[in-house]
């Protein structure tokens, strides 16, 4: 059975160009917004991974990944974060609130794929 | 549209690279010499291949040559590629290696075509990591290119964000590197650890001394079978007598030479034939 990946992400463009690129490598995607709907959408149906940005309305992916570790434990699912925050402090926290990888925008499937080995999903 | 290389024009450039770097170009292959070379034609002011030609062909063209086997030679890197030769230098290379040697005894580990220093500092990274097992003794890990331009950016230890997101986990990132601008630079203590220097693989490779670890990746595979053996054998020369090499995955030793055996269940990995070990150092390194 393919593995699932919630991609959460306020661009469109991003969601369907991270969409295509994880479905090209067998995963079944759901998608959401921002961190609020993704919170719902891991509550109804938790996946295998998160794809997660760090800029969103409504609720940001480090609040998103904080309440998911709070309520479901430090390491599952695993959170990838794929972001244009690319300076080391918002990397080392993504990292000491529970990511297990981080991709700074702009990504390719290269960066992607390879991120996504480094945490073990690949 | 560029006009069409003549014959003339392609033997001046597979002889020259031949001759200068090992590297083999079919026929079927000329498409890399236009977009290897389309930069150096832009500078040069040049309308095509067959007048760069032409301009070898003159008095005085050494840097323009260098300029041309730089631009051909040159090739992609990126930490930790392929990953299995790392986990295996790291998992059973290094423990053995440290196991047979007295605590005070260093390790030489050789980067052969280090390009612009990934897998030397990928290495280095892996050694810093195993400090704890490696005591106090002396590590120097050496990287080798003929592409002066790679070396300088081996050097200075700076690369891209590109570049760090290919292979290289994010703790490794935070661990081991600092943002500089848009770029990032890696700890002053690798850079220490790796010395890279201009050497050609088809010259006299013993200045470089003897190695216990050589990694020699996705070079063999541009040579000729000739050019193949000749560079297999001379590094085998400088390799202790339990030294490891590690070639890449489409790359093998075995029909071309038989001083190196493969190491059993480990695809790309080789120790030195039995009949080589005699009256080989087993280590070399400093302490």
């Amino acid at each position: 059975m393919a593995r699932t990946c919630l991609i959460v992400d306020d661009s469109r463009v991003v969601r369907k160009i991270a969409r295509r690129i994880l479905e090209t490598n067998g995963f079944d995607v759901a998608e959401a917004p921002d961190g609020q709907q993704a919170l719902e959408s891991c509550r109804a149906s938790m996946p295998d991974c998160v794809l997660l940005d760090w800029n969103m309305p409504v609720m940001d992916g480090i609040s998103f990944l904080k309440h998911l570790r709070a309520e479901f434990g430090p390491d599952n699912p695993p959170v990838v974060f794929c972001t244009t925050e690319n300076d080391m402090s918002h990397i080392e926290m993504a990292i000491t609130c529970g990511a297990q990888e981080y991709i700074m925008k702009p990504f390719d499937e290269e960066i992607l794929v390879s991120k996504f080995s480094q945490a073990g999903l690949l | 549209m560029s006009a069409v290389l003549t014959v003339n024009a392609f033997e001046t450039f597979s002889q020259l690279l031949k001759a200068r770097s090992g590297l083999v170009i079919g026929q079927d292959k000329t498409y890399l010499l236009e977009t290897r070379l389309a930069a150096i034609l832009r500078r040069e002011k040049l309308p095509d291949l067959n007048a760069l030609a032409e301009r070898l062909r003159r008095p005085g063209a050494d840097a323009l040559t260098r300029d041309i086997v730089e631009a051909m030679t040159t090739n992609e890197s990126f930490f930790f590629r392929d990953d299995k030769p790392f986990q295996h230098f790291r998992a059973q290379a290094l423990p053995r290696l440290i196991a047979a040697r007295g605590p005070g005894v260093g390790l030489r580990v050789w980067s052969a075509a280090s390009s612009s220093g990934q897998e030397a500092y990928s290495l280095a990274m892996i050694l810093t990591e195993c400090k704890a097992a490696l005591g106090t003794r002396k590590v120097d890990i050496v990287g080798t290119d003929i592409a002066r331009e790679q070396l300088t950016r081996a050097k200075e230890g700076l690369y891209t964000q590109f570049e760090v997101q290919r292979g290289l986990p994010v703790q490794m990132l935070m661990r081991y590197f600092r943002k500089e601008e848009a770029n990032w630079r890696i700890a002053d203590s690798l850079r220490a650890m790796a010395q890279f220097r201009e050497f050609n693989l088809l010259g006299d490779l013993r200045p470089l001394g003897m190695f216990d670890v050589v990694f020699c990746r996705n070079v063999l595979i541009y040579f000729d079978q000739d050019t193949k053996k000749r560079v297999l054998e001379a590094i085998a020369a400088q390799m202790t007598a339990d030294g490891l090499l590690y070639l890449g995955g489409a790359e093998t030793v075995l029909g071309i030479t038989a001083k190196f055996a493969p190491v059993p269940g480990e695809r790309g990995v080789y120790g030195l034939a039995s009949t080589q070990r005699e009256r080989r150092p087993l280590a070399v390194g400093a302490a």
